[in-house]
């Protein structure tokens, strides 16, 4: 099933039950999945037309009013378009409404530049008190939703639409603040989001061919980050890779090394769009024009692994 | 009480120097748009709206999005004459931790319906509320005050056309009409043209009056919830800058953001009593 479709179902059995959720989108409900839902609720799901200002500041208005709605457009007219609204109208005034962007980074394929957020996970972190949450695959999605929904403030839900593979076990047990170690190693922490999780894995294939035992942590919350998680790994292996579907600034780069740093300074290295803006393209060829590939995971694993033993080396000379 | 003329003009001197008095405790402030939209909040306040003091989260309630949220000082005075907070409080205006900032803020001053501040938002907002009014179908009546600079801001035009293709009949907003905006008058910044053909072609029951007759703003409001034919209300105050005391009025377009000394204070507490 395609992740809008696993989206607008949780929305739509959630809505039976709590008449406080409301959905609204500009004009990208086809898109999002989200269109079938307003025979069943007329008056909480409607759509305000291509105006994803007016959107922002309608649903932190529908939120002092006791409601708690979803906002939907695509990752860049849903922050960097409105970063102010949800800045001001939503989180300062914290109002309880859930962002929701599709079409994260290279996802937005033929679509290109225009639509390819590379900023917004940037933007949305930036904002005090937003939660930012990008999950892996549809299980994930389908178990977020309820804590989503408990959650009592701004969550920025990045949403792949279309369909990913399989990550996790149905009978996965889902934390919004915990980060998920899908394969434990010791030589190497490869921490990724979103699509990348997926190369990620590969990549621990390729370099366990090559004896090296990668940790593969997905992090599907990167705000708040789960760093006690992302800590005790590199306390483990000494060095860390991010990957992501975002520039290397503003997102899970950032996040990580901001943790490590301040805590556990390890050597990072790091895989994603090298501050430059995304172009057209199938997601294919997208990955390999932005290097986001396995094969690029596991090279930067080796210089991370390199760097690591270097400082190690060097630590004896003295 | 008796609401006429003489009770409103009182009550709104009262509100006015309540304002002068606690913008000139800090020596700076919005004292242009605080006093041009004092006689609206007055009315609405003491003859219009369905609020209690003892209990500012009350279902079903009227409610106020101040979206020129620059005009706080002069809606805490009215909330404090009313008595949701302290009067004493109006004193701790802008000055660190205090309740009462420069712009609305919902999550610090008991009354205040809508954070606001930054410009054209909160009347979207407003039509957020006006739509979850209408789900829960509790009758409340949603008022807006909006600035003519703020006019200038795409997103009250997102809004105006939603709150009209919505039907919004609970939503009454005002345009507090000074003509004069930070950098300038708004005819020579970024004319709004024929504001009242904007809002009609708009899709909304206009109205045109004298922002500073109590009478003629109560009639228009009455006015609006009888004959708006299930549209949304506009209501375009012609209004004067510092209304009320000459020499905020005779500064003219510098009285956006500007200082007043203790002296000044009373010289305005004077003319307002």
């Amino acid at each position: 099933m395609e992740m809008r479709g696993i989206f607008a179902a949780e929305l739509d059995r959630m809505m039976e039950q709590d008449e406080r959720i409301v959905v609204i989108d500009a004009d990208l409900a086809k898109a999002n999945g989200t269109l079938l839902l307003r025979e069943k609720y007329p008056d909480r799901a409607f759509d305000v037309g291509v105006a994803e200002q007016n959107m922002a500041s309608i649903a932190a208005g529908l939120a002092s009013y006791g409601f708690i709605p979803f906002i939907t457009s695509f990752c860049p007219f849903a922050t960097r378009r409105i970063c102010d609204q949800i800045a001001v109208s939503i989180a300062y005034a914290s109002q309880n409404v859930k962002i929701v962007g599709s079409d994260p980074g290279i996802s937005a394929e033929l679509n290109g530049g225009t639509h390819m957020s590379v900023e917004d996970l940037g933007i949305m972190r930036a904002i005090p008190s937003m939660t930012v949450f990008e999950p892996v695959d549809g299980i994930q999605l389908k178990k977020a939703m309820p804590q989503i929904i408990e959650h009592n403030g701004p969550v920025y839900l990045r949403l792949f639409r279309k369909k990913r593979p399989r990550i996790l076990a149905e009978d996965y047990e889902f934390n919004l603040s915990r980060a998920d170690i899908l394969q434990a190693g010791s030589d190497v922490t490869i921490a990724a989001s979103g699509i990348m999780v997926e190369e990620a894995l590969k990549a621990r294939a390729v370099l366990k061919g090559q004896g090296i035992e990668a940790e593969v942590i997905n992090v599907h919350t990167l705000k708040p980050l789960d760093s006690e998680t992302i800590l005790k790994s590199v306390v483990k292996t000494g060095c860390i890779v991010t990957a992501e579907n975002h520039n290397i600034i503003g997102g899970l780069r950032s996040a990580v090394a901001e943790a490590v740093a301040e805590n556990f300074p390890v050597p990072l290295r790091s895989v994603g769009i090298q501050d430059v803006f995304g172009e057209v393209g199938r997601l294919g060829e997208l990955k390999e024009i932005f290097g986001l590939t396995a094969e690029n995971i596991a090279a930067k694993a080796q210089e991370a692994i390199a760097a690591k033993n270097s400082q190690r080396t060097g630590g004896k000379q003295k | 009480m008796i609401k006429d003329r003489a009770f409103f003009e009182a009550k709104s001197s009262e509100i006015r120097r309540l304002t002068v008095q606690c913008i000139g405790d800090l020596g700076v402030g919005h004292l242009g748009g605080c006093l041009s939209v004092v006689d609206v909040l007055t009315v609405l306040y003491y003859a219009v709206m369905n609020v209690d003091p003892k209990n500012p989260h009350m279902e079903g309630r009227d409610r106020l999005v101040l979206s020129k949220g620059h005009a706080g000082p002069a809606l805490y005075s009215i909330l404090a004459d009313k008595g949701f907070f302290p009067k004493e409080e109006l004193s701790t205006l802008n000055r660190a931790g205090t309740n009462l900032p420069s712009h609305c803020d919902m999550l610090r001053t008991p009354g205040v319906d809508m954070t606001t501040g930054a410009l054209g938002q909160g009347f979207s907002c407003a039509v957020g509320i006006a739509i979850g009014s209408k789900i829960k179908k509790d009758n409340a009546t949603i008022y807006a005050v909006i600035g003519d600079g703020e006019s200038q801001e795409g997103q009250i035009w997102e809004a105006a056309m939603y709150a009209s293709h919505r039907k919004l009949d609970n939503l009454i907003a005002f345009t507090d009409y000074n003509r004069l905006q930070i950098d300038g008058p708004t005819a020579e910044i970024n004319s709004l043209g024929d504001l009242a053909a904007k809002w009609t072609s708009f899709g909304w029951f206009v109205q045109r009056i004298d922002g500073h007759d109590h009478l003629a703003i109560l009639e228009a409001v009455q006015k609006a919830k009888a004959d708006n034919q299930g549209r949304p209300s506009m209501i375009i105050l012609d209004t004067v800058k510092g209304k009320g005391v000459s020499f905020i009025e005779e500064a003219g377009v510098n009285n956006h953001n500007m200082p007043i000394t203790q002296e000044q204070v009373q010289i305005a507490l004077e003319e307002l009593s």
